[in-house]
């Protein structure tokens, strides 16, 4: 492992200085590594899941600065705010967001969100951390793959983040970026350059995100350590498994998708276009649909949601066992119930274009594997409010956000009954309903998963604890402020009120609802504040949080906490333990204890899980 | 420097407030770590009951808020199909929603940790997952029927003697084209388009097309207990029909056409008695991102008694007529319609 490390050390062995965090180092380095090969180019998993993961909160930080932004022209569209003309410049001038630039950034804070938070740094940071951790591997299957796949995603990263600064603005076609309206250099501003390089940046996101993917697959089924039996896997490792496969089959999609969209940008193909006037000519191409990108789209676009959800639902049923002290209910059930989320994922595409003028037969199939789906998200929602019933509920913040995650889990998606229903999808699409159900279910709830995760193994991170005073007012703040925002939108969406609209003041039937846009964008600017609250606890606690001073500060059982609490690269010091039992044990363990690691052998006459 | 302030000021608070934390953590350790947690764990229990309630209230406040300002009764059948099948899921949903939620909250109250407590080792039971598998699904198929019903209703083919209107979307108005006396839409192409005097790309050389009649206003007149036909289109981009006061809605797709039928049932006169608004007005909004002007892309219909239909129509003048100087109608030297364009929302 790491033999690329190794080869280097030799050369900057006189530079090891900036090593001060470390001081553990498993048994086989003997040698202190240079900064860069040890937290730059690095191949350890763990630095490789915190880089996602703060390149994830600085995206972040952007995406819902952006939201801010928006929001104030929809909350306050007779107003101007002059720091709004400093941040943004020839785009607000006199204080007032321009439309083309409302579209802006309304996209990008879609494509910043969807993809580079809550995939990349989802995904990217909890399966690098998790998966080794916990099956008990020294690193990935591939550690150099598992790096390049970091550096293709910064590599997106640069390119989405220089887009934002050409001159005619980043894509604004709306983060699904439909053709023509993408397609088209004379249809908007934003789809100049600024798409090009949407379209660049995406390719090399998928390109991250498959080297990602087949490192997770491969490291869970063939990197597991002795005992560890797949039925014996924590859920978070059969989330994230999952997860990976659900983004290698569907990515290449998107890809495919993207590729066909720079070909009809830039070298005249027809693949989405036909029969097209605009600009004051009629353009040549003939015989393209318009439609089949949407289709290419939405077959990653849909496993996508779950690509979000999963490692959220994993993590959730991770903390919610182990600070009720109790097994998580129906093991079995949750990975079935998975594998369904899983496969119908596949299937439910097209849900999204009900009112593309689909065959309204096809559209039937659609509802009926769509509104199956709500079958295997009930099974997860009853077993995990039967594993607090009867436990013993420990309030820390990581099992807020796991209470807080269900219970958004359970508003967000009952919602979905409704739009997943063509008759009912065919008032309320494109409307704010649609906002407040994705936003709740796969926005929040996704973040409230990704909250408990990092709260929780914070401490295996960093060796310190987050501080908890503010963990818990960055929680109520949050989970009030997610409802006081997107519950009254779902009222909006009813009344038809349009997604993506600039300005409603036009308009008879939406105008009334202009003091009540107000209330949402202040809430808004108050949860936006909350989070900042947080990724300050998050820095400030990486260098002055109370240190950890055991092992297993949470009582755990899995195997994580069996390293030591600064792992080296490679984790385990010595041997990598063995595991005898299931990862949910918590009961007594004769000693006083109210849970048995996965290490522990099985009691004479103890049946096994 | 306003914003240099505020920036200042919200890192101010934050550090003040991790310092209170901060304190708080050392303080936790001097009282005893054992017995603060069990005080912050009761207080926390707690909030979560009163976040609760306070939710309940809220739901309760968000109704009352907005009962006046939802939309009026659907203005069509398949509308009023719409608004009861989207009330079945809501008496559905809303059990559901209002069962999990208070047993989640109720059960974090009930179940805070404490020393008394050991928690129940209560790993699985085949018997409550096969009864919450079979619900769930029992409850998908009833809503499924009730959708499949509705939707096969409104995507069903229109009744032959439904009026035919085309209606085509471009960056960023919308055009309305009605098929005069023929009552048959003539030929387009879309390389025949031309701004100044054929917007739709009208085939002249199709005499079905001589007395279409264009609206470049977006204004759609309809007949009330008439059905309707929608010839949807688009010039450009993707734009949507989205007409939420009859519940429906479909794509402009540039080289597809789409349709969409229902049958007008309140006149846009009652509608203004009916929501007591002397300004009512059935609105088409995009309902598709278009570009920057997506948001003002508005067209509206007038639902009308046949005689008013037929009085409107009688001061129309077919496109070609308006466009083609050369034409024998008598009405060729009047100005073109073209040039209304008055009634558009003009872009800021």
């Amino acid at each position: 492992m790491n033999h690329e490390g190794i080869i280097h050390e030799g050369a900057h062995s006189t530079a090891h200085g900036h090593d001060s965090a470390g001081g553990h180092h498993h048994a086989h380095e003997h040698h202190e590594q240079h900064f860069i090969w040890k937290y730059i180019f690095s191949q350890d998993h763990k630095i490789i899941g915190k880089q996602f993961l703060i390149t994830g909160i600085i995206w972040a930080i952007i995406g819902a600065l952006f939201s801010v932004l928006f929001r104030l022209q929809l909350g306050f569209p007779d107003s101007t705010f002059p720091i709004m003309e400093k941040l943004l410049g020839e785009w607000a001038k006199g204080g007032k967001l321009s439309p083309e630039f409302y579209y802006a950034l309304v996209t990008m804070h879609g494509t910043i969100l969807v993809f580079f938070v809550l995939t990349a740094g989802l995904s990217g940071t909890f399966a690098n951390i998790l998966i080794p951790l916990q099956i008990g591997a020294r690193d990935m299957a591939s550690p150099f793959m598992n790096m390049l796949s970091y550096w293709f995603f910064f590599l997106a990263s640069v390119i989405m983040m220089v887009s934002l600064f050409v001159e005619t603005g980043p894509a604004s076609g709306g983060w699904t970026t439909y053709p023509p309206l993408s397609a088209l250099k004379e249809a908007s501003l934003g789809s100049g350059i600024g798409m090009d390089l949407w379209l660049l940046g995406m390719s090399f996101f998928v390109i991250s995100s498959l080297l990602g993917g087949l490192n997770y697959i491969s490291t869970v089924l063939n990197m597991r350590t002795k005992g560890m039996t797949m039925t014996r896997l924590p859920l978070t490792i059969w989330a994230l498994l999952f997860t990976a496969v659900l983004g290698v089959l569907s990515f290449p999609v998107l890809f495919s998708g993207v590729v066909l969209l720079i070909f009809d940008r830039n070298f005249g193909t027809s693949f989405y276009l036909s029969e097209i006037f605009i600009g004051g000519k009629a353009l040549p191409h003939i015989g393209g649909s318009a439609i089949l990108y949407q289709h290419l789209f939405w077959f990653l676009g849909h496993p996508e949601v779950y690509i979000i959800m999963l490692p959220g639902m994993g993590m959730a049923s991770e903390v919610l066992s182990t600070h009720s002290r109790k097994p998580i209910f129906g093991y079995f059930a949750m990975v079935i119930s998975m594998i369904g989320i899983t496969l119908l994922a596949f299937v439910v595409w097209a849900h999204h274009m009900f009112v593309t003028g689909m065959s309204p037969f096809l559209g039937s199939i659609f509802v009926l594997l769509t509104l199956l789906i709500a079958v295997p998200s009930a099974v997860k929602v009853f077993n995990w409010i039967t594993t607090i019933w009867r436990g013993n509920l420990k309030f820390t913040t990581p099992m807020l956000f796991a209470l807080g995650f269900v219970s958004l889990f359970i508003s967000g998606g009952l919602t979905g009954i409704f739009l997943g229903n063509s008759a009912i999808d065919i008032h309320l699409h494109d409307t704010y309903f649609v906002i407040a159900h994705f936003h709740i279910v796969m926005g929040v709830s996704a973040f409230f998963g990704m909250f408990a995760g990092v709260y929780h193994w914070f401490p295996k991170m960093f060796g310190r604890f987050m501080n908890n005073t503010l963990g818990y007012i960055h929680f109520f703040i949050t989970f009030i402020g997610a409802y006081l925002i997107f519950w009254p939108m779902h009222y909006e969406g009813i009344a038809g009120m349009p997604r993506r609209y600039y300005d409603y003041s036009a308009w008879e039937s939406f105008k009334h609802f202009q003091s009540i846009n107000g209330f949402i964008s202040i809430a808004a600017t108050v949860v936006f504040l909350a989070q900042l609250l947080f990724v300050f606890n998050f820095i400030v606690s990486i260098f002055r949080g109370r240190k950890v001073t055991v092992l297993n500060p949470w009582g755990s059982t899995t195997l994580e906490w069996t390293t030591p609490i600064n792992p080296g690269h490679g984790n385990w010091e010595g041997e990598i333990p063995e595991v005898h039992r299931w990862p949910y044990d918590y009961k007594d363990d004769g000693n006083g204890n109210d849970f048995i690691p996965q290490t522990t052998p099985l009691r004479p006459g103890e049946e096994s899980h | 420097m306003s914003g240099f302030i505020i920036t200042t000021l919200v890192i101010l608070v934050f550090v003040i407030i991790y310092q209170i934390g901060k304190a708080s953590e050392h303080a936790t350790i001097l009282r005893g770590e054992k017995k603060v947690n069990a005080q912050v764990n009761r207080a926390i229990a707690l909030l979560l009951v009163a976040v609760f309630l306070l939710g309940v209230w809220g739901i309760w406040a968000c109704h009352q808020y907005f009962k006046d300002l939802m939309l009026p009764v659907a203005a069509c059948k398949t509308g009023e199909n719409y608004d009861s099948m989207f009330n079945v899921t809501v008496v559905v949903t809303g059990i559901v929603f209002f069962l999990t939620q208070a047993v989640l909250f109720w059960f974090c109250y009930k179940y805070q940790s404490s020393d008394r407590r050991t928690s129940f080792y209560f790993p699985h039971s085949n018997k409550l997952e096969i009864i919450w598998t079979t619900i769930p699904a029992l409850a998908m198929a009833v809503l499924v029927a009730i959708g499949l019903k509705n939707w096969l209703t409104v995507t069903s083919d229109a009744p032959v003697n439904a009026t035919v209107v085309e209606i085509v979307g471009k960056q960023f108005n919308w055009i309305v084209r009605y098929p005069g006396k023929d009552n048959i839409l003539g030929k387009r192409d879309f390389r025949k388009i031309n701004d100044a005097n054929n917007v739709l790309g009208l085939d002249w050389a199709d005499p079905r097309n001589h007395d279409d009649i264009l609206s470049l206003n977006g204004e759609m007149h309809l007949v009330v207990g008439k059905p309707v036909k929608l010839i949807i289109n688009s010039r450009d981009v993707i734009h949507d029909v989205g007409l939420p006061h009859f519940r429906l809605k479909m794509d402009a797709v540039p080289g597809i056409t789409t349709t969409l039928w229902f049958t007008p049932s309140i006149t846009s006169d009652s509608m203004k008695i009916i929501t007591k608004n002397p300004n009512f007005v059935y609105e088409i909004a995009c309902d598709q991102l278009c570009g920057r002007g997506h948001y003002a892309m508005r067209g509206t219909i007038i639902v009308e008694t046949q005689e008013q239909h037929d009085k409107w129509l009688a001061t129309q003048q077919s496109y070609y007529a308006g466009n083609n100087p050369e034409a024998t109608t008598p009405a060729a030297d009047t100005t073109a319609p073209a040039a209304d364009t008055t009634k558009k929302i003009t872009m800021k």
